[in-house]
């Protein structure tokens, strides 16, 4: 098989922190926060001509009913700090940080993403995220105060307001005159006046090279998706398989053209596991492995907790799933957003079925449930299948998290990267110099970009 | 002196402390943005041997009445610098008026992971009004509120910093935990303007503690200015007084360079911007008058933080010509591959205060 088509997919890395997915009980398994992790992983990905190294952002450590939640990978880095490090051992990998819109500041954020495009040399790009948690707010000035409804009103004030922070940069001048000071007068303030961001702040920073940072947005709530239509230039979807990811990306660009927007304006990068090997054989014996190192026998346990809503220790993980109900109606979870407020009666009862019918213990059928979407094959079989992800053009990329850091891009970058580009499928070379150039996205328009701008770049 | 060597801390933001410094470089303004500008001056510092680099900030950039500079923030052009070194301190300063304490923390503690332990922090808390409407907070003017203010994130950052013990990863296969959970703290911190609950979501920093820099009570290092050399002495008792563990005073510097005196070089630049007193010691003139300075000073205090008025010429002046000397005079030390600051402060690795105490 050969793309036809022209079009090409292109690769992201997540590097996750806090995740049932990443194994730490490996002797392989690197430091979650030492840099030289991160280091191996950044110049991996770039190695593998990759477009973007994400960082998350968790402001609290999980818990599991009021204790931390201590099976899983956590701590990690503050993201802009660790990618302005990265930025100095990378060249061409875009940098993107995660960040939520409910607890920071947008001045701050705005000067946060200015100097990460500056120190990159255009290759910052912007996760918005949003959360209305009273429970992260126990950690800030500003506490837990926002509705649900109205975190993703916030985000897009607050989204705007850092635009027009970037904009405005362009009425920071150098001085020319000789008496003066370097800068010789600071640019025009912004006013912003809504109903959730209100400030008065001048530009932090002249022009960067990107202008504003590429922003990334993953949320999947109709809530969600009118954001990301509205500003996003990346789309990090949830929706791997094919036929979702197709139902998804026409949603979502039915409702670009009520903002104004083109569908070359946004790409779609759903998120994506991989166990590769040589051939199929050594690739399902590596499945095996990694998906019982992702899922130990306390982790599958703790998985059903979070529907079941209540301590499940005594239950053992070779035996069936409970056979009573859960106690709670609703799932409430500090734990994954995902799960958070479905009908945890009708979940339980649906994966009692499952778990019934294909006569699975609590562990392998955790262990089938949260492996579904990781591509398992040899590098030459999925390569053959991105083929058609690619020419049907409904995704453009993959943000892959490793199952284990830092080698857990090893087996992509050396093995199935080659085989897409020699399936015409895959860049061989960095396309541009700034992420957003990389990503094929368009310039920013004039508009986009603020009037301001005239004449200085 | 209290330990360690006398240490050289200089201060390389924009283009140097006078507010014309711009015009004795070689280079349009816009460069001080640039990170190849940011690397080539660390690594001079660097290869000089320095103890550390500082790094100004300021939230806002200059306002119509000021002359400060446009800037990166000051914590990542820090982790910029970091794996593009490996003796050097990175000390950027970081107010701590308006921005949430637990980003402060956090991204303290991640520089000091990007550097392997050789994080510091000068801790300011300035009276800004503009930085006020920026952040949308009510204004903090009075000096009492600024120091309670200062105060309070030092207490918080330190406690989260330690609210991993530094055994907290355990990865125990047999029970199925990464974490030791019993090794997590809630910090429970209660202030007057904030709280945090805490734990922090960075494990404990290669230091335990980063070592902090300031004028006012909480710091590890206190930075002394005074304008006249003899109020050093007095100074430095008070610092210590309030629990310093190292006293080092600030230093405005101009050395002679190229044959062109450091009164002229000065004078010329005066004519475009005028180089007003400040409330730091200030020596225009000769190394061998500086290494002299120095030396006196290292009778007193433990180190300098040297602002040079132009960084692209006195940076070189003082590591050919000054740093050489002072080794030669008082013993002075540079830092070695992979220590960290701490290490080259002489100063030990705090126990975590969550730790219980053997019995």
């Amino acid at each position: 098989m050969t793309g036809t088509s022209g079009r090409r997919l292109q690769f992201g890395v997540f590097f996750q922190s806090a995740n049932t997915g990443t194994i730490w009980s490996d002797a392989r398994s690197g430091s979650q926060y030492d840099f030289e992790t991160f280091r191996r992983v950044a110049q991996t990905a770039e190695r593998g001509l990759f477009s973007a190294f994400f960082v998350g952002e968790g402001l609290r450590i999980r818990e599991n009913f009021g204790q931390i939640h201590d099976l899983d990978i956590a701590g990690r880095p503050e993201a802009q700090t660790q990618l302005s490090a990265l930025a100095a051992v990378t060249s061409h990998i875009g940098l993107v940080a995660t960040h939520t819109t409910t607890f920071h500041d947008p001045y701050e954020v705005a000067r946060r993403f200015a100097t990460l495009d500056l120190l990159s040399e255009g290759r910052a790009g912007w996760n918005v995220v949003t959360t209305d948690d009273a429970w992260i707010g126990e950690n800030m000035r500003r506490g837990g105060y926002l509705d649900h409804a109205d975190r993703y009103r916030r985000a897009a004030e607050f989204v705007r307001g850092t635009w027009r922070l970037w904009d405005a940069g362009a009425s920071l001048i150098p001085s020319k005159s000789a008496h003066a000071a370097c800068w010789g007068q600071r640019g025009n303030d912004v006013i912003a006046d809504g109903k959730f961001i209100s400030f008065t702040a001048p530009p932090p920073l002249p022009p960067t090279p990107q202008r504003r940072p590429v922003i990334f947005q993953a949320g999947d709530s109709d809530e969600g998706r009118e954001f990301a239509a509205a500003h996003a230039d990346v789309i990090f979807s949830a929706h791997p398989e094919f036929e979702d990811s197709v139902s998804f990306a026409a949603d979502l660009r039915r409702r670009l053209a009520a903002y104004g927007r083109h569908e070359a304006d946004v790409k779609f990068f759903p998120g994506q596991q991989f166990v590769l090997a040589a051939t199929a054989a050594e690739a399902q014996e590596k499945f095996e492995w990694v998906t019982h190192a992702q899922i130990s026998p306390q982790t599958a346990l703790r998985y059903l907790e979070i529907i079941w809503g209540r301590d499940l220790s005594d239950y053992d993980p070779g035996g069936p799933l409970p056979a009573e109900d859960p106690a709670s109606e609703k799932v409430t979870t500090t734990r994954g957003a995902a799960l958070r407020s479905k009908d945890a009666v009708a979940v339980a009862r649906q994966w009692r079925a499952v778990a019934a019918e294909k006569s699975l213990s609590i562990r392998e059928f955790v262990i089938h449930q949260t492996s579904r979407r990781i591509l398992v094959g040899s590098y030459s079989s999925v390569a053959d299948r991105l083929v058609g992800y690619a020419e049907s053009g409904v995704v453009d990329g993959f943000n892959i998290s490793p199952y284990i850091v830092p080698d857990g891009l090893d087996d992509i970058v050396n093995g199935l990267v080659p085989e897409l580009q020699e399936r015409g499928i895959y860049p061989t070379e960095y396309p541009g110099a700034t992420l957003r150039e990389n990503l094929g996205l368009p310039p920013l328009t004039s508009q986009e970009a603020g009037a301001a701008l005239g004449g200085q770049r | 002196m209290s330990g360690g060597s006398f240490a050289v801390a200089i201060e390389l933001d924009s283009g140097g402390t006078h507010p014309a410094a711009w015009r004795g470089a070689q280079h349009p303004p816009s460069e001080l943005l640039s990170p190849r500008r940011l690397a080539s001056v660390a690594a001079n510092a660097e290869r000089h041997g320095f103890t550390a680099i500082t790094l100004d900030d300021s939230p806002l950039p200059p306002g119509p009445d000021t002359n400060g500079p446009v800037r990166l923030d000051a914590v990542q052009r820090a982790a910029y610098l970091a794996p593009l070194t490996s003796a050097i301190g990175l000390v950027p300063v970081v107010d701590v008026v308006y921005p949430e304490p637990v980003h402060v923390a956090t991204r303290l503690a991640s520089l000091d992971y990007a550097s392997s332990g050789r994080a510091g922090w000068i801790v300011t808390a300035s009276a800004s009004e503009a930085t006020a409407r920026a952040f949308a907070r009510e204004p903090v003017t009075d000096a009492a509120a600024l120091h309670r203010e200062a105060e309070d994130v030092i207490e918080v950052a330190r406690r989260l910093w330690d609210s991993w013990e530094d055994d907290a990863v355990i990865r125990d296969i047999a029970t199925g935990r990464y974490l030791d959970r019993d090794k997590l703290h809630n910090v429970d911190f209660s202030g007057a303007t904030f709280s945090v609950k805490g734990p922090s979501f960075v494990p404990r920093p290669p230091q335990g503690q980063l070592i902090v820099f300031g004028a006012d009570v909480g710091a590890d290092v206190a930075l002394v200015a005074v304008a006249d050399e003899p109020e050093v002495a007095s100074a430095a008792a008070r610092a210590r007084s309030a629990g310093a563990l190292r006293v080092f005073a600030e230093v405005e510097v101009a050395i002679d360079s190229r044959g062109l005196a450091a009164e002229r070089r000065i004078a010329e630049l005066d004519a475009f911007v005028p180089w007003r007193p400040s409330s730091r010691l200030r020596y225009v003139g000769d190394a061998e008058g500086f290494v002299e300075l120095l030396s006196r000073l290292s009778q007193l205090i433990d180190g300098v933080r040297i602002l040079p008025a132009v960084i692209d010429v006195d940076l070189e002046e003082l590591g050919r010509c000054v740093l050489p000397a002072l080794r030669r005079e008082i013993g002075f030390s540079s830092p070695t591959a992979g220590a960290m600051l701490r290490e080259s402060l002489g100063l030990p690795r705090p126990t975590n205060r969550y730790t219980p105490n053997p019995v």
